[in-house]
């Protein structure tokens, strides 16, 4: 009997040469994110008094959730972090204006396949899109590997779920993402480590595949794993600026791959090529429908950014859409790019000119109200259409204001008609 | 250690977002603090009326969406003495292990119990009591054992440390 890309990865990374669903191991994670929430990780760790961090270098901080700081506090707790690092000598440290955590670790390729990455993030999952295994941990949790360099973790059974079929013109990742949480439910990965396969995944750009991991945290999986291949290698190379051909060995030098005969847990086969773009209403990530059963809902607010899909190809749609027209007078477009890297590429190819010659607001990298934290909290009784990853109450920060979550295409198209649109009907 | 309190009870899929708003997340650091705030945006009376030892009794998959901690830590703050749950999601289940504040899956329990019932929960035994009747639930492994008997892993880390100091 083979064995799954979680189990395989975690085996290895225990020292074990095999280990079972349900099995707890000691792990140690070859890399451990926290972003604003450090501050609060610091002064849980210092409770236990130690001088010294245990490695230093396999932590990465990254400021992206309130930053630039929006009151006094938040600017508090990025002072104490940045003495924190200053203090413990921690390389992997990216200050305000980088951009969204997820984003920036992969874009400074310390993202590899075969990876363990623990964040305390919950959106960790993020990192499988490159092959690695990302989990969200909690804030004590990352104290005590801080303090250790381990932590204990349940070998999950492992779901596959294979998509094959063409998508339409206006269908991306986002879609194809909501459609799996909409028919599965939110619960369904819980605990779970999800292999995504087939040919319709093997097919999306490197930026598109990012949003699958990332949006299966809504799934309640542990982690979420695509197969590292040239894409994955081209994107990075391309981010890293490094034509080097050792690259490639060094990439791929840790990577792993299900074995064919491997057991699941649970299979899934989705055929897409007859997807419509969708929408996750209110107020919860499944409770996703076809684009036309909400079509014509007046929405107030749209927001193009997070880690989800705010990458250039999604500028990019976003500034083709919006291209000589502008966005309806009773709604605000606000866009706020990944990350800084994003930002420039999108002035260097003429997408933020596109933007805001179409009236949108444009926000410095980062999780922008996603959370809301600032940079575009609603009002009550408004409505948001977004391409986060969560639509929860209050979520954005006002407990009574809806928000639909949509791809970038349906999210550009909604802002120039002040209702849900699909974007066709503007060609 | 047991457990004894009134019955608050909620529905699937609770989100850690209405359980604490993430825009206090980098605003409030003090426990009690947070407890004024814990499930401000699923139920509105629950901060003010909590009492000591009051369990949560909620249906499948709670606690899901963020990471944060503070969905466990207010609650704590607040009083709950245990989250009685059909299931829960796998970041806030950990974090309740970790924050000392069991997180007990026992669906027959949740069927069973009813808004503002009285409830015991003994973790020795692994049961809970209520006026429905005895259920069991499986123990916890040892090493969440020793988490939740330390009071959370942050002092579980401590005993260990100064073990080895000795």
């Amino acid at each position: 009997m083979g064995h799954t890309f979680a189990e395989k990865l975690l085996a290895r990374n225990a020292g074990l040469t095999c280990v079972q669903p349900g099995q707890v191991i000691d792990a140690t994670p070859d890399l451990v994110l926290s972003h604003d929430n450090t501050a609060a990780i610091i002064r849980t760790w210092r409770q236990l008094e130690l001088p010294r961090v245990k490695h230093p270098e396999r932590l990465a901080i990254v400021l992206d959730h309130a930053a630039p700081a929006p009151t006094t506090q938040h600017a508090q707790n990025h002072a104490e972090i940045r003495r924190f690092v200053a203090e413990q000598g921690i390389p992997h440290f990216f200050d305000v204006g980088r951009g969204i955590c997820h984003q920036v670790l992969c874009e400074e390729g310390l993202i590899r396949p075969g990876m363990l990455v623990l964040g305390a993030d919950s959106h960790s999952t993020h990192y499988g899109a490159l092959g690695a295994f990302g989990a969200g941990i909690g804030r004590s949790e990352v104290a005590a590997l801080w303090a250790t360099g381990t932590l204990w973790l349940r070998v999950p059974e492992s779901i596959k779920i294979t998509v094959t079929g063409r998508l339409g013109k206006w269908i991306s990742a986002k879609d194809i993402g909501l459609y799996i949480i909409g028919q599965l439910g939110a619960e369904a990965g819980n605990y779970a480590s999800l292999e995504l396969h087939g040919e319709t995944i093997a097919q999306l750009s490197m930026e598109s595949r990012f949003v699958l991991p990332n949006l299966m945290a809504e799934m309640g999986v542990k982690n979420a794993w695509l197969a590292p291949d040239q894409v994955s290698l081209a994107w990075v190379r391309a981010q890293m600026q490094d034509a080097n051909p050792d690259l490639a060995e060094h990439f791929f030098a840790q990577a792993v791959y299900p074995d064919p005969d491997a057991h699941y847990a649970a299979e899934f086969a989705f055929d897409v090529s007859a997807l419509e773009p969708q929408v996750a209403c209110p107020h919860a990530v499944d409770n996703v429908v076809p684009i036309a059963q909400v079509a014509g809902t007046q929405v107030h607010q749209a927001f193009i950014g997070t880690c989800t899909n705010a990458r250039l190809e999604d500028l990019a749609v976003a500034a083709r859409i919006l291209q000589g027209r502008r966005v309806h007078p009773d709604t605000r477009l606000l866009v706020i790019p990944a990350s800084a890297r994003v930002l420039r590429a999108a002035v260097r190819e003429g997408y933020l000119d596109a933007l805001l010659a179409a009236g949108a607001v444009i926000g410095p990298p980062g999780c922008g109200p996603c959370m809301g934290n600032h940079l575009g909290v609603p009002a009550p009784g408004e409505v948001t259409i977004s391409t986060a990853n969560r639509n929860f109450r209050g979520r954005m920060g006002t407990r009574d204001a809806d928000i639909y979550l949509a791809s970038p295409a349906v999210v550009a198209a909604s802002a120039v008609t002040g209702r849900i649109t699909h974007p066709a009907e503007l060609e | 250690m047991r457990v004894s309190g009134k019955v608050w009870k909620y529905g699937d899929n609770v989100n850690t977002d209405v359980i604490f708003p993430g825009k206090y997340t980098y605003t409030l650091s003090e426990a009690a603090e947070m407890a004024l705030h814990a499930l401000e945006d699923l139920d509105p009376t629950f901060a003010t009326a909590v009492q000591p030892g009051d369990v949560i009794v909620a249906g499948r998959n709670w606690g899901c969406g963020s990471s944060r901690e503070q969905a466990v830590i207010c609650l704590k703050a607040a009083g709950v003495g245990a989250v009685i749950a059909v299931s829960f999601a796998r970041i806030f289940y950990r974090n309740a292990i970790n924050n000392g504040l069991p997180a007990i899956v026992c669906p027959a329990a949740v069927a069973a119990l009813e808004q503002g019932q009285q409830v015991e929960v003994d973790l020795a035994a692994a049961e809970i009591r209520c006026a429905a009747g005895v259920f069991s639930f499986p123990p916890f492994p040892p090493s969440v054992q020793r988490i939740l008997a330390a009071g959370g892993l942050i002092p579980y880390l401590k005993q260990l440390l100064a073990a080895e100091r000795l």
